[in-house]
């Protein structure tokens, strides 16, 4: 049996790594990629807190949700980048920047 | 029992290593194309983790969605965009950016400081279908029926949304067949005047 800190281990080493790439990388196709990473690191934090605690499906139906909102999340995400692209034709995030000045 | 530990230990390895070293591709390789098919092998390896973790349901949910779905649209939209979905390189706020970083690493070195102290008593056997299609699927249309629906309400908003979005500007069907007449009438003239 493995213990579940190990999990929670793997899911914030996870979250780290998806932090650090939103927050350095500039390219708005891999920020989102970052997030969808987040994302599954904090599904499967739920799922591991749901193993210890198995009278209940709290954490699997919660990520359940997580999931269904990440794809509508990515839809929309990845649509606002193709728009972006057309007004700007790149897909660096530092372009967006019709509202400064 | 001793060899089913050392089997399970070994899947847990193999699978954890894959999730880190995709996660890890998809963070770093310029290209978006070697990003996406990175986080394809995270998402995979998590959704063995889930296998591991007693969550079947999850695991086939996150093969479908994620791998099936979510990865396949990244790769549509970084082939729509083309050559320059790999920005040439540029130095703008750096400092921001390695702070960032930097900030990142921290927190998330505290939130795994945090996780690894932790301790658990015992793990309870998990019941025979634990994570299993029937009892999330029964959770699913009764506890949870209101999130549920609206759950399938925001995606069909978010599907309507990212249509509009990505459409654009098209242009005004009242005002096209005048535009056309209008064209018309120029080419002719165009056409006079060349004569």
């Amino acid at each position: 049996m493995i213990p579940i800190p190990a999990f929670l281990v793997l899911a914030a080493i996870l979250f780290t790594i998806g932090t650090v790439g939103f927050l350095v990388r500039r390219n708005v196709l891999v920020a989102l990629m970052s997030i969808e990473l987040m994302l599954n690191a904090i599904n499967l934090t739920f799922v591991a807190f749901n193993r210890a605690y198995p009278n209940e499906h709290t954490g699997q139906t919660t990520s359940f949700f997580v999931i269904a909102i990440a794809a509508a999340e990515a839809a929309v995400g990845l649509a606002i980048v193709l728009s972006f692209f057309r007004l700007r034709k790149t897909v660096r995030s530092d372009s967006a920047d019709l509202l400064k000045n | 029992m001793a060899q089913a530990d050392l089997l399970e230990r070994i899947y847990f390895g193999i699978c954890a290593v894959l999730a880190v070293a995709g996660a890890i591709g998809t963070v770093s390789f310029p290209n978006p194309i070697r990003g996406a098919l990175s986080l394809l092998f995270s998402i995979v390896a998590i959704a063995g983790l889930y296998l591991q973790l007693h969550a079947p349901f999850l695991a086939a949910i996150q093969l479908i969605v994620y791998a099936g779905a979510v990865v396949v649209l990244f790769l549509f939209v970084i082939m729509l965009i083309g050559p320059d979905a790999v920005p040439p390189k540029d130095s703008r706020a750096i400092v921001a950016r390695v702070g960032g970083g930097i900030a990142g690493t921290a927190i998330g070195a505290l939130v795994i400081l945090v996780l690894a102290r932790k301790t658990f008593g015992r793990i309870p056997v998990a019941q025979a279908g634990f994570g299993s299609v029937e009892s999330i699927g029964a959770l699913l249309f009764s506890d949870y029926l209101v999130p549920f629906e609206v759950a399938s309400f925001l995606l069909m908003v978010a599907i309507v949304g990212a249509v509009a979005v990505a459409r654009g500007k098209q242009p005004d069907p009242q005002a096209a067949p005048k535009d056309l007449q209008a064209s018309k009438e120029l080419s002719a003239g165009e056409g006079e005047v060349v004569k």
